[in-house]
C-alpha cells in the first residue's frame, strides 16, 4: 500500500508530543528535542517502509516522508541557534497545527 | 546479549558471515562484492561530485535534483543505498549537516564518517550551538549568512554542495576536486585555495 501524500509545503505541523519509548522497545526516528514543537512542511521527500517497525522485523506499512523546517530558536536557553532547522519526519509523528 | 557485546568482534564478523551463507540470505561472492563497494566509498568521490557541478550547470541541476543519479552517474555504486540528498550553500545559506539520533552519512560518496561525527558531542553542539561548533575548525560565516542545520534522521542521506572558491576560475574539474575536503561536504569547514 502507497500512502497518500497528503501535506503539501507550507503546511504548518505539530510535532507529536509522545513518548512511545516510555511504553516498551521501540526505534524512533523522531528527535526527542522537537517532540511537541511546531514547524513548517517544506517538501515530500518519499515514501519508505516504516523503520520503526523495521527495526523489529514486523510487517512495514509505507509511511511519506517529510522535511520539515523548524524555528530552533526557542528549542534551548543556551549558545545560539541556528536560523533553520530542517528534519526528516515521518507522517505519522505530525499534526496539522493551527 | 551480553555474551554477544563480549565477544571479539571479528569472531562475530566471522559468525554473522556464515550465517548469512548458510540461510541463503547471501552468498560469499555477495558479501565480497559490497565490502568491495563500501571500502570504495571516500571523500574522492563526493570531491568528484562537487567539481563537476562546479562546471557544469547541468549536472549540478541533475544533483540538487536527484543526488543518487548524479553519483551514479560518475560510476558511484548506489544500488541498495538509501537516496542521496544534497543541500547547496548559497550567498544567503550555509547548510550543516548531523545525525543526533546516530550516525546516518552518505558512506557511498563520503566513506566511513569521521570519528567526531559520530561524537555525543558534535551531534549535540551541531543543534544547539552550531556556530560555535564550526568555529572549532575555524569556520567563520560571513554577516547575514542564515546557518541551515539539516538532522538527518530517517530515510535520507544528506551532503552539501558547498560554494566554490574565488580565485579558481578557469580550473579543471580535477583541479577543483583536489581542493575539496571531507569537511566541507558536511558544512563544518568551506573550501578554501590559500
Amino acid at each position: 500500500m502507497i500512502a497518500p501524500v497528503t501535506l503539501q509545503p507550507g503546511t504548518k505541523v505539530r510535532v507529536k508530543l509522545d513518548w512511545p519509548e516510555t511504553r516498551g522497545p521501540c526505534h524512533i526516528r523522531t528527535p526527542h528535542y522537537v517532540r511537541g514543537e511546531t514547524g513548517v512542511v517544506e517538501r515530500h521527500l518519499g515514501n519508505f517502509p516504516n523503520p520503526e517497525d523495521l527495526a523489529f522485523a514486523r510487517p512495514a506499512e509505507v509511511k511519506a516522508l517529510y522535511h520539515v523546517r523548524f524555528d530552533p530558536k526557542p528549542f534551548w536557553k543556551e549558545g545560539v541557534a541556528p536560523e533553520e532547522l530542517v528534519i526528516e519526519i515521518f507522517e505519522h509523528w505530525l499534526e496539522e497545527a493551527a | 546479549m551480553s555474551d554477544i557485546l563480549e565477544t571479539p568482534s571479528d569472531r562475530l564478523l566471522a559468525a554473522v558471515r556464515g550465517l548469512l551463507v548458510a540461510k541463503g540470505v547471501m552468498t560469499t561472492d555477495e558479501i565480497a562484492e559490497r565490502i568491495r563497494i563500501t571500502d570504495g566509498g571516500s571523500p574522492a568521490q563526493g570531491a568528484k561530485m562537487v567539481a563537476k557541478a562546479w562546471t557544469n550547470p547541468e549536472y549540478k541541476a541533475l544533483m540538487l535534483r536527484d543526488g543518487t543519479a548524479a553519483a551514479e552517474m560518475l560510476a558511484i555504486p548506489m544500488r541498495g543505498l538509501p537516496p542521496l540528498g544534497v543541500l547547496e550553500d548559497t550567498a544567503e545559506v550555509h547548510n550543516l549537516v548531523v545525525c543526533t539520533l546516530c550516525s546516518c552519512y552518505p558512506r557511498a560518496v563520503l566513506g566511513y564518517p569521521p570519528f567526531w561525527f559520530k561524537s555525543a558531542a558534535y551531534r549535540a553542539r551541531a543543534v544547539r550551538d552550531p556556530r560555535g561548533l564550526i568555529g572549532e575548525w575555524g569556520t567563520v560565516l560571513p554577516e547575514g549568512v542564515k546557518l541551515r542545520v539539516v538532522d538527518s534522521t530517517a530515510d535520507y542521506r544528506w551532503m552539501v554542495l558547498p560554494r566554490r572558491p574565488e580565485g579558481t576560475e578557469g580550473w579543471s574539474e580535477e583541479q577543483l576536486a583536489a581542493i575539496v575536503r571531507e569537511g566541507d561536504m558536511i558544512g563544518v569547514t568551506i573550501p578554501s585555495i590559500a
